[in-house]
């Protein structure tokens, strides 16, 4: 019942806006290329729908970032073991990983469209970037905050070093490796939206480039909702997955 | 000093430094895709003492800091308000969270269309950018303000502008400095995005754009370089004024 009430108080405010708007807009209080009313977004959602475009570039942004995610995320494992194990691996590797991800995905978006162009590579190569930084820095991190008295135990059981991976550093890590997984996950997307701004002809971030040069904002406001729920169901769902996996752990 | 210098750290980066000038020098890479490391150099000169270098990074930074600014303090206000209050927290908490699920870059376009290309459409995205953030970390601040304080203040009557001064701000501070502190990171990539989209006047990020219009690496590497370089001391900066405006707190020493 609390709940439900809550609900209505947090439906409040997005109420009075949404009537505002559209008052706004059916007295034009403000010209249609400035604000569109909600009807128009709704009718130009349910038009790119029915014509299966919507669902073209949705499933070209995700495509986008499931494989430029994939890239960065595994790369990312890889470095963030080698790091957390070794101090060696660690300081020959740091400083140029710091400087790399000190320039953020934004500024290396010019760089790499001059190497290779703005095909899909760009994209794959910006996204993986993005993904890559948080999942190193997660890994490492989670590997050095391992009790050593595990890494005791595993010695005096004499682990092999497939067992040590397997059996202690990658249990011992899982709850830092899959933080590292969700903010990845995030810049991924963020930085979808940037590259696909930047340089794509299809997509979401395109569409959104599309609706401004037509003076399209219905199609601007609809492309921007559609991005909000997109990565919204992709962090609420790994959230989900993250407590979900983490059910075995005792709390301390 | 020295000796805890790394040189391990160095060799990757050094490394790559010497394949790229030889293999520029060589012509096994295009040079106009990888240029010698000492035009990069001779280009920041020259841009330096001829060019807008100095103007570009001052207008970017001055436009930075105006929307930092205006996010940062809105940010508070919003924050403290949605702490203090629980009727403001579940009016407008949801919408909040609803509307900070949309990727900052996609506001561009709209921003674009409200505002213009202008300063105004820049300082006001960079704004946006900053004041999330600062929103989110003021409220947990506020919010986890102790009980135990908060009866002291109602035994000595405060009232409600002393509680807020006096009691919640104080012991939400360590909090609403890494929201500013994130703010601070946030509004600088903003600013440089506002200059990629919005390519009308001076600017660090317009150089880089320029640059790659024009084909010249070295401008793009360049701006690459300053970019980076602005985002290190920004954050050194920030970390010291956490330092020195927490230095009175008890936590200080666990942060």
């Amino acid at each position: 019942m609390r709940r439900l009430g809550l609900l209505f108080v947090g439906l409040l405010l997005p109420a009075f806006l949404l009537g505002l708007w559209q008052v706004a807009s059916a007295r034009a209080w403000l010209p249609p290329q400035i604000l569109p009313a909600p009807g128009e977004v709704w009718a130009s959602f349910k038009d790119m729908w029915a014509s299966g475009d919507l669902q073209g570039h949705i499933a070209i942004s995700l495509l986008r970032v499931i494989e430029g995610f994939a890239v960065g995320a595994v790369l990312g494992l890889a470095l963030g073991v080698a790091m957390g194990l070794s101090p060696v691996v660690d300081d020959y590797t740091r400083p140029l990983f710091t400087a790399v991800a000190q320039i953020p995905s934004l500024g290396w978006i010019p760089f790499l469209m001059m190497i290779f162009g703005i095909g899909e590579t760009l994209k794959i190569v910006v996204i993986a970037k993005a993904a890559f930084v948080p999942m190193t820095l997660n890994t490492a991190a989670g590997i050095r905050g391992i009790p050593r008295g595990y890494a005791e135990v595993a010695d005096a059981l004499r682990f092999t070093r497939w067992q040590r991976l397997r059996l202690l550093v990658l249990p011992g890590a899982i709850a830092p490796i899959f933080t590292g997984i969700r903010y990845g996950l995030t810049h991924a997307w963020l930085a979808l939206v940037a590259v696909e701004l930047l340089a794509s002809s299809e997509g979401l971030g395109y569409l959104l480039v599309y609706g401004r040069q037509m003076f399209w904002l219905d199609t601007v406001i609809m492309a921007m909702i559609v991005i909000g729920l997109i990565g919204f169901v992709l962090d609420k769902g790994l959230e989900r997955l993250e407590i979900r996996m983490q059910r075995w752990r005792v709390v301390a | 000093m020295l000796a805890g210098w790394n040189w391990r750290g160095a060799v990757i980066p050094l490394g790559l430094a010497l394949a790229w000038e030889t293999a520029s020098r060589t012509g096994a890479l295009d040079p106009r895709f990888m240029p010698p490391l000492e035009t990069v150099a001779a280009t920041a000169w020259r841009e330096l003492r001829h060019g807008d270098l100095v103007t570009d990074l001052t207008i970017s930074l001055a436009r930075d800091f105006a929307g930092f600014l205006g996010g940062t303090l809105l940010g508070i206000l919003l924050g403290t308000l949605l702490g203090v209050s629980r009727w403001a927290e579940h009016l407008v908490m949801p919408s909040f969270n609803g509307l900070r699920q949309i990727a900052i870059l996609a506001w561009i376009p709209l921003i674009s269309l409200w505002f213009g290309f202008g300063d105004e459409a820049k300082i006001a995205f960079i704004l946006m950018s900053a004041f999330t953030p600062v929103v989110l970390n003021t409220f947990e601040g506020v919010r986890s303000a102790s009980a135990q304080l908060v009866e002291v203040g109602h035994v000595l009557r405060f009232t409600r502008l002393q509680f807020i001064t006096r009691l919640y701000l104080p012991q939400a501070m360590p909090s609403v400095l890494t929201g500013v502190h994130l703010a601070l990171i946030y509004a600088w990539v903003a600013a440089i995005g506002a200059e990629y989209f919005m390519t009308v006047g001076p600017g660090i990020g317009g150089l880089i754009i320029a640059g790659r219009e024009r084909f010249e690496m070295d401008l793009v590497l360049l701006g690459m370089i300053l970019l980076g370089l602005v985002g290190f001391l920004i954050n050194r900066l920030a970390r010291s004024l956490e330092t020195w405006v927490l230095r009175w707190s008890p936590e200080r020493s666990a942060r």
